[in-house]
């Protein structure tokens, strides 16, 4: 491995005070080669009761939820609202590069910690600050947990089926959002900072973030004051009411297939018929069909449902590997509805390197985990090593860089500040 | 003069960093739009014959189709010029390399391998631009089996478990809306980016970047991936149930398709919930007087919740529930969101003049900063919009090349 140097931000230090709604803003930037300190509230951070657990040990030193997001990281643990304990953040601040936080909007400022506050002592310093709704604003205050912030960015109506009540994506996303969006907006002040000299606050909305992945559907009301709600499995065309299958029952799952037409489809139609065809379970309509001239934003309901029995029979013949196998290879636009277990057996990951093997001497045993999230020709990015035991570099940090002296750290341990 | 109208108000964080966008649909023009929108130039290239995709998809301003009238394409193209170039007319080359010359970042998202075809790859832009920085942003990576096989969001949601995990226990998986992935990969994106920036800064060494879409996207299931591999655990859709809270769910209320989500984590938010509800008799029942009752009798639980919240609006039961300290959240729709007083508080739809659309809202990005907030000054570009200004300004051809060169059809 390269030195710590030759790492894209290797010369650059967080202080990362984050729960579980800003994991990954930190995760990045120490993928990226920046020195990352989580600072823990003494005993732990409360994220790590969350689950699942190793061998559903449910244990603060057992967390996969914990394991997941806070690779690379080093732990200190620090109690910041003892005044002992605020007065070495603001040592730790003065050298420090970023302080990544997502308390609720104005705990930092209660503490005297907020940015201005930081900003004082060190004008480099970019403070990101993570929250349900943002810092300002008439919702500021509210409680914010996923359901809510998918709720009110739009993005939980828009999911399942039109008969019952939206539903969100089982794992919790908003607060993957936030932490990314944190990630590449601190990194935009960071470029700033590097060019100028001057470092700032940056204050990211969970809400904002949710509202973006809603796609094109608010332009939709805008342009054309049409609703859109849940559709299931299908899409419907808002011109034309059709209802276009997106995801298809095959012999042991469901695959993603969209029946289409014009330039882009025609193609992998065309291949997909031959197919059918080779296995001798062709289709004269299928055969017929002119796919170039097939319009999505035109095509009735009648005459689409010509295509999609005979292509819906053949998919509940296969199985969902048989066919994304045959699909990979005829280049057609057709991918499966995977599970955690499929992803993790997915030979085009495991191809690609992407997967990472980190050491956890304390389990005995090494854990997978994703890898590099993008592939770079010059330098290195994480995973590096395990996520942190609690407080595992109290002694690195508090006596080899900070210089506090045994004793000293012994009567911060009695006072519980660290 | 387009130009004129470019006035510098604040700060931008990318000011002086030049960007050469081959690059269509969602993810590739959304990580440029981070940087657009803080003062980067970006010269996005299209062609008459291969315009960016999303032109051509709906919705169009007026429900009037129209290559530069799409709703959708708008969103991730402010504050970028727009130029169209024949990539396949012999004296095209010139003109890319001129492009390349002057970038400082590259992005493309052809299908893995085209690129190279053409002689662009990333050995031929370090012979035109030793320091640039390239990225190639795909929906699987540029290697491995299945890179060249095409797929849009839908497909791609599938692949990395999302739809899997969306719906309710006894029902088959539903769709997540739109193009969830996309929206995943552009944080990555753009930090990658930055760090090969601040890289090259401090070494001068450019970069090549490989940016796979799945890859990004399956960071944010991450402790589920870990789950299967410690526990042979395999997760699967639970409707809006969460572990950790009861109730957790989304119930209906006064009016169409109108809901409001509810979450009760602590003991303390159980009894500011009974309060809010003024403590009917059904609540004090054994059934509901711990956490884990509450999660046996969920069911129950929130039958006897709906038959209060359907006679209420989703907005007082949000007000009701979040004064009492209770999570809760109206569920907004396509309309609902332009009303949202937090959203509007944060201005996070602004209005933009276009040529042919005329005014149209779109979204900022979804943070602040607080001495170079973003900016969104200029609507997204008509095809070939800026074309005289690029050829000529940017790229110094003089007009009498400019004219002889539009004329051979190269700018087409």
């Amino acid at each position: 491995m390269e030195s710590k140097q030759d790492l894209m931000l290797g010369p650059f230090l967080a202080l990362d005070l984050t729960d579980e709604k800003g994991f990954l803003c930190g995760k990045i930037l120490t993928d990226l080669g920046a020195e990352v300190i989580k600072i823990e509230k003494p005993g732990g951070d409360p994220s790590r009761q969350i689950g699942p657990f190793y061998k559903d040990i449910s244990h603060p030193e057992k967390s996969l939820y914990w394991f997941a997001f806070n690779t690379g990281k080093k732990s200190i643990t620090l109690d910041i609202e003892k005044s002992e304990g605020r007065n070495i953040f603001l040592e730790m601040a003065e050298k420090a590069d970023f302080v990544i936080e997502s308390f609720y909007p104005g705990y930092m400022e209660q503490l005297n910690l907020g940015y201005s506050t930081l900003s004082r002592i060190n004008p480099r310093i970019i403070m990101t600050s993570i929250s349900p709704f943002g810092q300002d604003g008439p919702y500021k205050n509210f409680k914010g947990p996923d359901l809510m912030v998918w709720a009110l960015g739009g993005m939980l109506n828009i999911c399942g089926d039109s008969d019952r009540a939206p539903v969100r994506i089982s794992f919790p996303q908003s607060y993957m959002h936030a932490g990314a969006a944190a990630a590449a907006s601190t990194l935009i002040a960071h470029y700033y900072r590097e060019t100028t000299g001057e470092g700032q606050h940056v204050d990211v909305s969970a809400q904002q973030c949710v509202e973006w992945t809603t796609a094109e559907i608010a332009q939709i009301w805008e342009m054309n004051r049409l609703k859109v709600g849940r559709t299931g499995q299908l899409r419907v065309r808002p011109t034309t009411g059709a209802k276009l299958r997106e995801i298809w029952p095959c012999k042991d799952g469901f695959i993603s297939f969209r029946v289409m037409g014009g330039k882009a489809g025609a193609g992998f139609m065309k291949t997909l018929v031959e197919w059918m065809d080779c296995e001798g379970v062709g289709d004269d309509y299928l055969r017929q069909r002119k796919w170039e001239e097939l319009d999505l934003g035109k095509v009735t309901q009648e005459e689409y449902d010509l295509a999609e029995k005979p292509i819906g029979q053949f998919f509940l013949a296969h199985t969902k590997a048989e066919l994304c196998e045959e699909a990979a290879r005829r280049r057609i636009q057709l991918l499966p509805v995977n599970t955690n277990e499929d992803i993790l057996k997915d030979p085009h990951l495991s191809i690609r390197n992407f997967w990472r093997e980190l050491e956890h001497p304390e389990l005995g045993t090494t854990i997978t985990y994703p890898g590099p999230f993008a592939k770079f020709s010059q330098a290195s990015c994480g995973p590096w090593h395990r996520a942190p035991l609690i407080g595992e570099h109290n002694e690195e940090i508090y006596q080899k860089r900070l210089g506090l002296s045994r004793e000293k750290l012994i009567s911060l341990k009695q006072n519980g500040v660290i | 003069m387009r130009e004129a109208r470019r006035k510098e108000v604040v700060k931008q964080a990318f000011e002086g960093i030049k960007i050469a966008e081959f690059a269509w649909l969602a993810a590739g023009p959304f990580i440029i739009k981070y940087f657009s929108d803080h003062g980067a130039t970006v010269i996005k290239i299209e062609s008459s014959t291969r315009p960016d995709t999303l032109r051509q998809t709906p919705p169009f301003q007026e429900n009037k189709p129209g290559i530069n009238r799409s709703g959708w394409f708008a969103k991730y193209n402010t504050n970028k010029y727009g130029i169209s170039l024949n990539l396949s007319h012999p004296k095209a080359r010139p003109i890319v390399e001129n492009l390349v010359r002057w970038a400082d970042i590259v992005i493309e998202s052809f299908t893995p391998g085209v690129i190279k075809r053409w002689n662009l790859g990333y050995e031929e832009m370090v012979k035109i631009n030793p320091d640039i920085i390239m990225m190639s942003t795909s929906a699987q990576g540029q290697t491995g089996p299945r890179a060249q096989q095409p797929s849009y969001g839908v497909q791609l949601t599938s692949l990395a478990g999302f739809v899997h995990l969306t719906n309710w226990p006894d029902r088959g998986p539903a769709m997540v809306y739109g193009a969830y992935t996309d929206f995943i990969a552009p944080y990555f994106g753009t930090a990658a980016l930055v760090a090969a920036l601040d890289y090259r800064r401090r070494t001068g060494k450019g970069q090549y970047i490989d940016l796979s879409q799945y890859e990004c996207a399956v960071h944010f299931l991450a402790p589920l991936i870990l789950d299967y591999g410690v526990n042979q655990r395999v997760h699967h859709r639970m409707g809006n149930r969460s572990p950790y809270a009861a109730p957790h769910g989304v119930y209906r209320c006064l009016g169409e398709d109108s809901w409001c989500a509810i979450a009760v984590f602590t003991d303390e938010e159980w009894e500011a919930f009974c309060r809010v509800l003024s403590n009917p008799v059904w609540m004090k029942d054994q059934k509901f007087q711990t956490f884990s009752a509450r999660k046996k009798n969920e069911d129950e639980l929130d039958q006897s919740i709906e038959e209060w919240t359907k006679k209420l609006s989703a907005e007082e039961v949000m007000r009701w529930m979040q004064e009492a300290g209770v999570p809760a959240g109206v569920v907004r729709n396509n309309e609902g969101v332009y009303g949202d007083p937090q959203l509007n508080a944060r201005q996070h739809f602004w209005k933009l003049e276009h040529p042919e659309m005329g005014l149209h809202s779109v979204e900022s990005l979804p943070f602040k900063l607080s001495k170079t907030p973003s900016e969104l000054k200029q609507a997204a570009p008509c095809l070939g919009q800026d074309n005289y200004y690029v050829y000529t300004e940017i790229l110094g051809l003089s007009d009498e090349e400019f004219i002889q060169l539009s004329g051979e059809g190269v700018f087409n």
